[in-house]
């Protein structure tokens, strides 16, 4: 082949494997972008609800797993269509500035303190969570996960209402997910708070023990939100509401309740349905 | 050391059994790798050989930036693309943020510099009379450009192995723009990000070990071309 042939040649074939990689047609009934935390997508609950979705409507559905301070932000600035986070405070000023609408509660479960089992700071013995707290900021390491995530500001929260300076603290941030930041903490030998899911999910590769849970104050409760159409442009708001309906229906709040329940003789979460919060 | 040897034979296990999430997964990789490699040689080698050859004022400047751009970091690529995409960036209705076209995009970014600097690199080193010669001995301009590139093989095809090796092993990019979805967008290196995540050390080992292999098949395949003797 002449080196001419070849210089038309590529940029064409370039072009093909671009047009090939595209796809789509007008026919499509659509495609939304789920921003989501990474405990929902790293337990593996979403890969079991969104092909049913999927499969039902023909709506494709684009999980973008980050923390939830990410997922309201990308929610504000309309580059999602629908969030699944677990932040009510963080939520509570986008829902009253309009950017989202049609809120619900989809599930909850609950955050645990973990550490390594020989418990150091002796964390399982203290009265309640204030004094577990007080225990391992005075005994034990501690691992953050420092990515304004829901359970990171969750956390934050919690030395607070212990009275706890956190920056006072021999405390770790890792700047990554649920997954990562256990095995950090397991390797470290050092506590951290979890969201039980992940925990559970990981709990086999994991030297960690949990030593605080029931609290009121860890109740972890998971919204779904739609971006609001009114305030961003190319919100495609029909299907991102149909997912959030979707998530509701009994089938699926049952799926939610059953998700690898019986790998672990107990759910990983507790749908709105039956949740203590309340349904709404 | 148990665990190192027992994911090793689970990820053999994973690889022999011809599992369908595996082999889809470097099929992807290769197609967008490759995509993002096929574009930036197409844009990189013209430029690249203007650099080596034409003299101009800016050029040093612009051989220092070429420089630069191949030490950015891909991570920082990936932002740039996706603050470009995204639905509230200024290409935001072209709809192309969490697809393979914008991962081709932001690997294109990382791999064109590398070309234009090999390329540059190796047509520099060509004797400089060599094309007014070509052309005295009778060489039309595409048979000089031809006989060029020829000349310049060791280094255009490292310019391409160079391209495909940054692109193909880079995660915070195609992470970023790509968003790693299941099926879709996830390439090898996303895939051993998640499967790490979630405590699968085995399949991260066999994405590993299919993405040294892939690697290693096409390296090698340049390197033969590139140490072959010239007709």
């Amino acid at each position: 082949m002449s080196l001419a042939r070849r210089l038309l040649v590529l940029p064409a074939l370039c072009a093909l494997v671009f047009a090939a990689a595209c796809g789509g047609s007008d026919d499509d009934p659509g495609t939304i972008i789920l921003a989501t935390t990474t405990s929902t997508y790293d337990s593996g609950l979403l890969d079991e609800l969104v092909p049913r979705f999927e499969e039902r409507t023909g709506i494709t559905v684009k999980v973008i797993a980050v923390g939830t301070g990410a997922a309201l932000r990308m929610a504000g600035e309309g580059n999602a269509d629908a969030v699944l986070v677990h932040a009510p405070e963080a939520e509570a000023p986008y829902v009253a500035s309009g950017d989202l609408v049609s809120s619900r509660l989809v599930m909850t479960n609950d955050f645990v303190i973990v550490g390594p089992p020989d418990d150091p700071a002796r964390a399982a013995s203290a009265s309640d969570l204030p004094a577990a707290l007080a225990a391992i900021a005075a005994d034990g390491r501690f691992v953050s996960r420092g990515d304004d995530s829901g359970t990171h500001k969750r956390e934050l929260a919690l030395w607070g209402t212990a009275g706890i300076d956190p920056s006072a603290l021999p405390r770790e941030e890792t700047g990554q997910g649920m997954g990562a930041t256990l095995t950090i903490a397991s390797e470290r030998r050092a506590y951290t708070l979890t969201d039980r899911a992940t925990y559970l999910a990981l709990r086999d590769v994991l030297d960690l023990t949990v030593f605080v849970e029931g609290d009121a104050s860890l109740l972890n409760p998971y919204h779904v939100h739609v971006v609001n159409p009114d305030r961003h442009d190319g919100v495609a708001a029909e299907q991102a509401e149909a997912f959030a309906a979707f998530l509701l229906e009994p089938a699926t709040q049952a799926l939610i309740g059953r998700f690898r329940a019986e790998e672990f003789g107990r759910s990983l979460f507790t749908p709105a349905l039956e949740s203590p919060v309340g349904g709404g | 050391m148990e665990a190192i040897w027992d994911g090793l034979v689970e990820a053999f296990r994973l690889i022999g059994s011809g599992d369908g999430d595996l082999f889809s997964i470097a099929g992807r990789t290769l197609l967008v790798s490759g995509s993002a490699t096929a574009l930036a040689m197409v844009v990189g080698v013209p430029l690249g050989y203007l650099l080596g050859r034409a003299r101009f004022p800016a050029r040093t400047l612009i051989l220092a930036g070429v420089g630069t751009g191949m030490g950015m970091p891909p991570v920082v690529a990936g932002l740039i693309i996706w603050l470009l995409l995204v639905r509230s960036g200024p290409f935001g209705g072209f709809e192309l943020i969490y697809t393979k076209q914008a991962m081709i995009i932001a690997q294109f970014l990382i791999a064109t510099p590398l070309v234009i600097a090999f390329t540059a690199a190796s047509i520099q080193s060509l004797p400089a009379r060599l094309p007014d010669l070509l052309t005295v001995l009778g060489a039309g301009r595409l048979r000089t450009l031809w006989l060029l590139a020829k000349e310049a093989r060791l280094g255009l095809l490292a310019a391409v192995m160079a391209g495909f090796g940054a692109v193909v092993s880079e995660v915070g990019a195609s992470m970023a723009v790509g968003g790693n979805l299941a099926g879709d967008t996830r390439v090898l290196t996303t895939a051993i990000v998640t499967e790490t995540s979630r405590a699968d050390t085995e399949r991260a080992i066999a994405y590993g070990l299919v993405l040294l292999a892939m690697a290693f098949a096409i390296v090698a395949v340049l390197t033969v071309v590139q140490q072959r003797s010239p007709r």
